[in-house]
């Protein structure tokens, strides 16, 4: 489950999981610069995270990890009170 | 279901209590990540570093954790939630077949779906209506 945070006067952090997984393999691999990022692929695994989210009454820490077993629907979207 | 914006998690609280939960008489059922900076949209492709916003990506995630589609629209053009309910309802029934089964163009639960290997070569004329795609 997410776990609980308190919530403070800065943002909450995101954390990325791709480069501790480049540095346990001791593969090292040159991170393509940020425009050459291809668009994920399908069939291939979803780029993992975690991050804080608003969910019911709490601020909690959302890991995609977490989710294995389960079908997952991930949506983003350009804005809190927008239209569409 | 995870939703994803740029918003702070006090924004998605705003935004939880005084609209969306009076459109739907409740709270949202899943947690509405916070993307500040635009990290896990740049992950996935689908950050605009003009707008500062993440554009209308929507991504399948299967229980091994890959992906099995997405669909990505700029800001003013909203989704069709049954397609992407019919999507999911096709990559389980795949799943579940341990892909003996595969679903035609205009699929939906219920209609007929195929069976590939070396008896269908040739023959999807036969099993399969080009009608039954817009159906």
């Amino acid at each position: 489950m997410p776990e609980e945070f308190k919530p403070g006067c800065q943002r909450p952090p995101v954390h990325k999981k791709q480069e501790s997984i480049a540095m346990e393999t001791g593969v090292s691999i040159e991170m393509p610069k940020e425009e050459e990022v291809s668009m994920i692929k399908v069939g291939k695994p979803a780029p993992a995270f975690t991050a804080p989210a608003y969910f019911q009454g709490k601020f909690v820490n959302v890991d995609l990890e977490e989710y294995k077993g389960k079908w997952v629907l991930l949506c983003f979207y350009p804005g809190d009170f927008t239209f569409v | 279901m995870l939703s994803c914006s740029v918003d702070s998690v006090f924004v998605h609280k705003m935004w939880n209590d005084h609209e969306i939960s009076k459109m739907v008489n409740k709270d949202v059922p899943f947690p509405m990540l916070s993307d500040g900076g635009g990290e896990i949209g740049k992950l996935y492709g689908i950050y605009d570093e003009e707008g500062g916003v993440e554009t209308r990506g929507r991504f399948i995630i299967d229980p091994d954790g890959n992906v099995q589609g997405f669909e990505v629209l700029t800001p003013p053009v909203g989704r069709n939630i049954a397609e992407t309910l019919r999507q999911i309802q096709a990559f389980q029934l795949v799943r579940e077949s341990k892909g003996t089964q595969a679903t035609p163009a205009g699929w939906k639960p219920g209609k007929k779906v195929l069976h590939p290997g070396p008896d269908l070569v040739g023959k999807v004329w036969e099993e399969w209506k080009v009608e039954e795609a817009f159906k």
